[in-house]
């Protein structure tokens, strides 16, 4: 029989009612990675990006090179942020089922994705995430009143009710403006990057992007030049396992991890364990220095699960085994991080108990303050004159003429400004 | 007959089509086992086989480019774009390649190639799950451009398109997926099923491309519009009780000139409606085909009714959907003019 080409499909290793199956990951024993000086040469990566940097075991101990030997404070401090954006996930999500938001995401499982790496950068350094990385508001103290208000698209709402949920930006917090268009803010980044080289400045960029959007040619775009002007920019690759119903295995992971990709272009790749609190810590802070001190950009793989569904809008159960969570095998960020305090002597059930009901009234008080500013039913609404400003510096004429006109039709009462029950949700 | 909902009718006209003619093959994002964020392709894939009907990586330009090169060697394509709004990374193949291939090699290589993409707004999506761009496809001479307003429709016009030889990206209005929506979001959903259109033969049908329909016979002034907007301006006729003639384009390009210049040089007054953003948008292009063939039966100057020039917003979504009372009064203001 003469050998024919056919077409592979790839398929995930379970679909509902199969078990749940990780052989495919490739998993390396916690310490195992080296760490290599920070002028390496992408080529010499190569078995950084196949192998997976971990620091903490199962036996909640901190080994190996890659160790960033924090002091217990700052990991109580990551601890509780890791912990308060959960919570806060878990709230805006029921806001969502109650509709009260029109639409939410968690980041529910990754969570030290975000919170590490925020961490381990520096307040000037400049954010350009995904979004799934609503960790990094925490990190950098935004008043959880001003990311629910957002939601709320109420009368505080930063994008003055032009963006859906979780669209946040931040300007003095330096995290650039969420797009719903994938994988836009990578290439981004690095152009952000740029120009803090061109200026001779030490700020350096950091980019997020999910497995699913590398394929995006935005990919290839922030990957060449990132490469071309070693720009000072780290470029993060959330490897949470699922894009809404598509395995990691559709967006090319299937034969090479995608940290892999980094030496092919000349960067540095490094793959990570992305629930391990304290190996994400140390590779941003490797990439980080790496950046700041002229070596070069940084491709970081986060190894991941994505625990929630892709957004309210979503129902994983379609697709995937309903166990799978359960059955990730680099466990919870929060649960592991919590584990090596209390390994320490730094922590105990007591105090997480407690920390977690301080939490939970935190986010209660800032839900409260965020609906008297208005919600999509009632209170305080947005003028919806504000809607034709902005769309240019000054103006133009066309703009002017609509916004009277809007103007008379509210006047009239010929438009109805009357709230309306959330519509079914695509 | 059956009942169908817009998305059942897509689906049955993919299904057919499958079926029909070993060439169809459907791909793009969430689109095969999960059956697409919109269910348009749910089962498909279960019963034609992963090798007809598969997701893609994440990657517009990839789905518009590797559809094009599917096409070019016998396939005929049915890729479906998550969103309209997101359809912009795969923009230059659309232009540069899809919509010139036949042109540019006197058509010794062409691609049938059908981009299926959900538009609109009505659904709470904000500025990047609510855009209307049609505008920016009809400009681009080489590609047809359709939009279907009910489930009938809906899979007639596609059957039409995969059969085609020429390129078409099919616009999905996806607020009237489930059911007719006249543009009063405090009224109840209505379904489908007690539509007229909503009945839909099981089978094999066609409804020809370039050809408008008149979904409301009228005799004092014509509303060209398409898709939401054929029920929002059915809504707005009987708000302003004026007897205008309805047409629904359903193929923005190439146009049915004759359908609708013979019903504005009859009724003599024109409202052109559409939800996409005004300025440069396709109602333009409506307007300057109207005065070319009818200036001499016009009694009055040609209203437009759209989005406001700005993007969607999230907030304001009802402020800013052009509904019944703004094309009301349109009508109502060229009935005023003589
Ligand atoms: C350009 C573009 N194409 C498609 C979409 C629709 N979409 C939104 S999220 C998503 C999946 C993204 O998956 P991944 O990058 O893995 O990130 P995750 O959601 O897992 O964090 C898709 C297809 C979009 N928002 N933008």
């Amino acid at each position: 029989m003469t050998p024919r080409s056919r077409l592979h499909v790839p398929s995930p290793p379970a679909r509902p009612g199969q078990e749940p199956d990780f052989s495919y990951l490739a998993l390396s024993a916690p310490g195992a990675a080296h760490r290599p000086e920070v002028t390496v040469a992408a080529a010499d990566t190569e078995n950084l990006s196949k192998e997976l940097v971990r620091v903490l075991g199962d036996d909640h101990v901190a080994v190996g090179p890659w160790n960033p030997h924090l002091e217990p404070p700052e990991l109580q401090v990551g601890l509780r942020h890791m912990l308060l954006t959960r919570l806060f996930d878990d709230r805006m999500q029921r806001i969502q089922r109650q509709g009260r938001i029109s639409f939410y995401i968690k980041s529910t499982g990754e969570e030290a994705v975000a919170v590490a790496a925020g961490m381990a950068l520096q307040p000037g350094d400049m954010l350009f995430p995904s979004y799934r990385q609503q960790g990094l508001q925490v990190v950098r103290g935004r008043n959880l009143v001003d990311l629910m208000c957002q939601c709320l698209s109420n009368t505080h709402d930063m994008c003055k009710g032009r963006q859906m949920p979780i669209m946040y930006h931040w300007g003095s917090g330096n995290i650039f403006s969420i797009s719903g268009n994938l994988a836009t803010q990578y290439p981004q980044a690095v152009g952000w990057a740029m120009a803090a080289a061109i200026k001779g400045e030490d700020h350096i960029a950091a980019s997020w992007i999910g497995e699913g959007s590398s394929a995006e040619a935005d990919f290839h775009h922030a990957m060449t030049f990132a490469a071309v002007y070693q720009a000072p920019v780290i470029l993060n690759l959330v490897n949470n396992q699922w894009a809404i119903s598509t395995f990691q295995g559709v967006a090319g992971g299937e034969r090479r991890t995608f940290a892999q990709r980094g030496p092919g272009y000349g960067i540095p790749g490094i793959r990570v364990d992305g629930n391990d609190f304290l190996a994400v810590y140390a590779v941003t802070e490797w990439a980080a220095q790496r950046a700041r001190q002229g070596v070069g950009p940084t491709l970081i793989e986060h190894v991941t699960y994505r625990a929630a569904a892709h957004s309210t809008s979503d129902d994983p159960s379609r697709y995937r085994p309903k166990e799978e969570w359960k059955a990730w095998p680099l466990g919870d960020p929060i649960a592991r991080l919590k584990g090596h305090l209390i390994a320490l002597g730094e922590w105990s059930e007591e105090r997480h108990a407690r920390l977690e009901k301080e939490l939970e009234v935190q986010v209660n008080a800032s839900w409260k303050e965020a609906e008297s500013y208005g919600t999509l039913s009632g209170g305080p609404a947005l003028d919806p004159l504000t809607m034709f400003e902005d769309v240019f510096k000054d103006m133009p004429q066309h703009l002017v003429q609509q916004r009277e006109e809007m103007r008379a039709l509210l006047e009239a009462g010929t438009i109805d400004v009357s709230p309306v029950p959330l519509a079914q949700k695509a | 007959m059956a009942r169908m909902n817009m998305v059942q009718a897509l689906n049955s006209a993919m299904d057919v089509m499958l079926a029909r003619d070993p060439r169809v093959v459907i791909l793009g994002e969430d689109v095969g086992y999960f059956g697409g964020v919109f269910r348009a392709t749910e089962g498909l894939q279960r019963k034609h086989g992963e090798h007809r009907v598969f997701d893609t990586p994440i990657s517009e330009g990839g789905i518009i480019a590797a559809a094009i090169g599917m096409g070019v060697n016998g396939l005929k394509p049915v890729a479906e774009i998550q969103f309209a709004d997101y359809i912009y990374p795969g923009f230059d193949q659309v232009v540069s390649e899809l919509a010139r291939l036949r042109y540019r090699t006197a058509g010794e290589f062409t691609a049938p190639v059908t981009i299926r993409t959900p538009c609109g707004g009505g659904i709470r999506g904000g500025q990047t799950h609510s855009q209307s761009p049609e505008a920016i496809f009809t400009h681009v001479s080489g590609i047809k451009v359709v939009m279907p307003s009910n489930p009938y429709d809906a899979k007639g016009l596609l059957i039409s398109a995969i059969e085609g030889e020429d390129p078409v990206v099919f616009f999905e209005p996806k607020r009237i997926y489930n059911g007719p929506f006249d543009g009063d979001p405090h009224k109840p959903a209505v379904p489908w099923s007690t539509h007229p259109q909503g009945e839909v033969p099981e089978g094999h049908f066609t409804v020809p491309l370039s050809k408008a329909a008149i979904v409301r016979p009228g005799t004092v002034a014509t509303i060209l519009t398409y898709g939401t907007m054929v029920h929002v301006s059915e809504a707005a006729v009987r708000l302003a009780g004026i007897d205008a003639e309805i047409i629904d384009v359903r193929t923005m390009a190439p146009l049915d000139i004759d359908t609708v210049c013979t019903s504005v040089c009859r009724t003599g007054r024109c409202v052109v409606v559409h939800e996409a953003t005004l300025f440069g948008g396709y109602g333009a292009e409506l307007v300057a085909r109207v005065q070319e063939h009818c200036f001499w039966n016009l009694e009055a100057p040609i209203q437009r009714v759209g989005g406001w020039d700005t993007p969607y917003p999230h907030a304001f979504e009802w402020e800013y959907f052009p509904g019944p009372a703004r094309v009301a009064a349109a009508l109502t203001k060229v009935m005023e003019a003589s």
